[in-house]
């Protein structure tokens, strides 16, 4: 049986596994690494359940080859928390009852990092095509949208001018 | 049975307000274990093999070269799936629908499966699998159905529900009827009558999470299934009655689920993962594929429906005929009938009938999805009751509130109407702001009305005090929507402490008795409702223990706002005891403290809603947008308001996806053409507005808090109130659900030419 050796850096860790070449990254960070938080909802990159950033661009995991994560840095929704805090979305998720049965949630909120890293102060608008790409079933997004801006408020308030 | 309603109404003072879900934590970190997410020593991976066809005589499966590649540990079939005597006949259904028998029904109705090592060498094990199909004619129109000369799906079908009986099969499973009067002296004292027809294309309820399991058979016969579900001890008796096995000696835990709307209601995959577990003596993963989802679990009913309306000069609603075909996939189901009970309960009409026909077709077998086969129905009778108010210039919102339904009226389906809510959502909707909100060119506004029963059914819990006088409260509904929180907010209501203290444990089968399905908006009313008995009765129990305490009679000691109290001038002395003094010395006082209660949750409550929706339509290309979405809707009680208002603007959501673009579309080789979620097009955020909402609280006499179930009338109205605003924005009427682009846009060049 052939293989591929991968040695990658995931939220901030140095992590090595060994995968069949054609395992995508979404099997092998569920498989192999252990990061459940990273969901499949389709495996044809139409739902955003399994969205990562792949040295920092916003990526479908079920899209990437495991094989390709060589030498990057991935970031899951394991990696949002930091210094033992959740993240501001995080808060604001759970605040504004922006999930329901919480699936999606893992990919909404990497995907809303992704947004808020590069646009700090995004419209409505902006918001929405930002997560276009992740589908939510329960709540029809009004929640998420909410919980997106007021994380968005409290970072800009929390970061020195 | 009657409840003591003395707290309908009551200062509430935990009920009512927003706080933090407890199950938040784990599902913001990625913590949370959804179904594909256990795992167990020495599992294996299983897979399905679905037919191609949509219907076809399997003349042989050969299996033995899948069994004979390395690595396969079991490969399975009808022929080790055999049906237990005396099973009955639905589940015989669910059974064959699992894995067929002799037949494949539709496309992507399983045929065989395999347990293997890895993902890869069980998908290879599929294409080794041999199966001689042997196609047979075969139909995926309701309408085709019915007609003289269709393909007979079950030579066992004779329509019931006619006189006389038929002598010939049928794919016509039943016809059922309800109503009210003689419509042929209500429609003779009509002024006006509107009789029109529509069709509604299937959809599915497109949870994100996949169908997803776990299945473990010991050697000894028993096992345990870790499995996404709506409903951990009905899939218990389903599964272990389809595998031939003790309800007792199956344990089911429900995973967090990740979306279910109804289609997790219903074993899939579950009794097949079960017997590849037997076969292999392994465990066995079972994780549905998107394709698989779409293709083999339950969508709706594809519709088809005549509505016949008659009115009065003065707006008064004298009589209304619907027949309403629908289809029930490859099995029977109680769709049709079930349509035939909500279509006119929104209005009071004195001679009414409704007509339901439930069909068979070669398509996967329908399940529950949300207010299963109203929003059909209200699709059909919401749109004419428009152009009725049209056609008697009068207002839509005025004619509806003439003829809505009252308290102490007849329902056309059979209950006297208790306190009901439709009247006060339509004045909601009539004094909202939304109504006169100024409105631009190819721009229109709609509303509609919707309804939906509600379910109590068996419930029970458990209440448990830790020593430190913490509380855990278990509960055997699943945890769709937050529930956890609002079954939190009522356990520290009664207990008369605060949120903080109590933890909300969702059971398997082991730990408690029977539960129904978290189905039917009965999850936070019946388990509420023993979740308050339970609470009560523990402080039966810790009354007692104070007692003990300090040595008085236990009629001496009441409970108020947390602490049992001494009453009378002999007791003057004695300090309250909180529920956490108690709990301490509870191991010298008798033990564990806990409260029980197991219940029939009768008495839900009905459940009306009224929705306002702005629409702009693109003429070039008949695309439609949601400008602006207002849900009104009678909770009873809001319990947690937040997950209140998410359960309306959830639901609106999906109505609106089935209104404009999602749909189920077959070829004429009766394959589902769009199993995907490209091609199966639900709505993204930017698809939509905010969602406003307004919630109503018209109190459930049937519940000690007023609570009425709130999770499934609100995708009921939004087919019809978009069909209304489309009609409103650019004067064309449609008839046939989606009103995706193609169709908006052939209405609309129709149209014109018309106009020419």
């Amino acid at each position: 049986m052939s293989g591929v050796l991968v040695t990658t850096t995931i939220n901030g860790d140095a992590v090595q596994f060994a995968c069949p070449e054609e395992e995508t990254l979404l099997d092998a960070l569920r498989d192999r690494v252990g990061l459940l938080g990273v969901k499949e909802g389709c495996g044809t990159g139409d739902c955003g359940a399994c969205s990562i950033t792949l040295d920092g661009r916003l990526v479908c995991s079920c899209l990437v080859l495991a094989a390709e994560a060589e030498g990057r840095e991935v970031t899951t929704v394991e990696g949002l928390v930091e210094g033992g805090k959740l993240h501001p979305l995080q808060e604001n998720f759970i605040s504004h009852a922006a999930l329901q049965c919480g699936i999606c949630t893992p990919g909404f909120l990497v995907a809303a990092k992704s947004l808020l890293d590069r646009n700090p102060d995004p419209t409505e608008t902006e918001i929405r095509y930002a997560l276009a790409g992740n589908l939510c079933r329960c709540t029809g997004y009004d929640k998420i949208v909410r919980a997106v801006q007021s994380a968005a408020k409290e970072m800009r308030a929390a970061k020195p001018a | 049975m009657k409840h003591d309603n003395s707290y309908t109404g009551q200062d509430f003072k935990v009920i009512g307000t927003r706080v933090k879900r407890p199950d938040g934590i784990d599902k913001v970190t990625g913590r949370a274990r959804y179904g594909a997410d256990a795992s167990l020593p020495g599992q294996l991976v299983g897979r399905i093999l679905r037919s191609p066809h949509a219907h076809a005589r399997i003349k042989s499966i050969d299996i033995s070269k899948a069994e004979a590649l390395q690595g396969v540990k079991a490969v399975v079939t009808a022929d080790d799936m055999p049906v237990p005597q005396g099973l009955p006949g639905d589940l015989a259904h669910m059974l064959e629908n699992s894995m067929a028998r002799g037949r494949a029904l539709y496309d992507g109705h399983a045929v065989a499966a395999v347990a293997a090592i890895d993902a890869k060498t069980a998908r290879k094990a599929l294409q080794l699998i041999e199966v001689d199909y042997e196609p047979l004619p075969h139909v995926t129109d309701v309408d085709a159905a019915m007609q003289p000369d269709a393909p007979v799906i079950h030579d066992w079908i004779y329509t019931s529900g006619v006189d006389p009986k038929p002598e010939k099969p049928s794919n016509v499973v039943q016809r059922t009827e309800f109503g009210l009067g003689d419509i042929d002296a209500g429609f003779a004292e009509a002024d006006v009558v509107v009789e029109r027809s529509y069709k509604t294309e299937a959809t599915h309820q497109g949870y994100i999470e996949p169908h997803a399991c776990l299945a473990n058979i010991r050697p000894d016969g028993s096992g345990e299934l870790w499995v996404t579900t709506q409903g951990p001890f009905v899939y218990r008796n389903v599964c272990a009655q389809m595998l031939g096995m003790d309800i007792a000696k199956l344990k089911v835990t429900s995973s967090e689920i990740g979306g279910g709307f109804g289609g997790k209601t219903h074993v899939w995959g579950e009794p097949v993962a079960l017997a590849l577990s037997r076969k292999a003596n392994r465990p066995v993963k079972l994780v549905m594929t998107r394709d698989e989802v779409f293709r083999a679990s339950g969508p709706t009913s594809s519709t088809s429906m005549d509505i016949k309306l008659g009115a009065t000069r003065d707006g008064k609603l004298v009589a209304a005929r619907a027949e309403m075909r629908y289809g029930n996939g490859a099995f029977p189901g109680i769709w049709g009938m079930l349509s035939c009970m909500t279509s006119f309960a929104c209005y009071e009409i004195a001679n009414c009938k409704a007509i339901g026909y439930d069909v068979v077709l070669n398509r996967p077998k329908v399940a529950a999805y949300r207010a299963p086969s109203a929003p059909m129905a209200a699709f059909g009778v919401e749109s004419a009751m428009d152009e009725l108010a049209a056609a008697i210039s009068m207002d839509p919102v005025e004619f509806r509130l003439k003829n809505a339904s009252r308290e102490g009226g007849q329902s056309h389906y059979g209950p006297v109407w208790g306190p009901i809510g439709i009247r006060a959502t339509l004045e909601a909707v009539r004094d909202h702001p939304h109504m006169k909100a100024p409105l631009g060119p190819n721009q229109g506004r709609g509303m509609a009305c919707g309804f939906w029963f509600n379910i109590g059914g068996q419930t029970c819990s458990d209440l448990n005090v830790g020593i430190d006088g913490t509380v855990t409260l278990t509960v055997g509904t699943v945890d769709v929507g937050g529930s956890r929180a609002s079954l939190g907010l009522i356990a520290a209501e009664e207990l008369g402490i605060a949120y903080e203290q109590v933890s909300v444990n969702i059971g398997d089968t082991g730990s408690l008795g029977h539960n129904d399905m978290t189905e039917g908006s009965r999850g936070t009313f019946s388990s509420g409702m023993a979740a308050i008995f339970a609470a009560r009765n523990t402080i039966e129990v810790l009354r007692e223990r104070a007692a003990k305490m300090w040595g008085i009679p236990v009629e001496d000691v009441t409970w108020e706002a947390g602490q049992a109290v001494a009453k009378g001038s002999a007791h003057g002395n004695l300090k309250p005891l909180t529920l956490k003094d108690i709990a301490a010395k509870s191991p010298k006082t008798g033990g564990p403290i806990a409260g029980h209660n197991e219940v029939v949750a009768d008495g839900a409550g009905v459940s009306f809603a009224s929705h306002i929706c702005d629409i702009e339509v693109d003429p070039e290309t008949g695309a439609t947008k949601v400008l602006r979405y207002t849900v009104v809707q009678d909770a009873g009680k809001a319990i947690h308001p937040d997950y209140v208002e998410g359960q309306f603007q959830g639901g609106a959501a999906q109505g609106i996806g089935w209104a404009l673009n999602e749909e189920y579309i077959y070829g004429k080789d009766g394959r589902l053409q769009n199993p995907g979620f490209l091609d199966y097009r639900m709505p993204v955020c930017s698809d939509l507005p905010f969602i406003d909402t307004k919630i109503l609280e018209i109190p459930n006499p049937g519940h000690p808090y007023g609570v009425r179930g709130v999770g499934e009338t609100s995708i009921v109205p939004p087919l019809a109130a978009i069909g209304n605003a489309l009609s409103n924005a650019v004067g064309v009427r449609m008839h046939h659900v989606p009103m995706s682009p193609p169709r908006i846009l052939k209405a609309l060049r129709e149209a014109e030419r018309e106009a020419c």
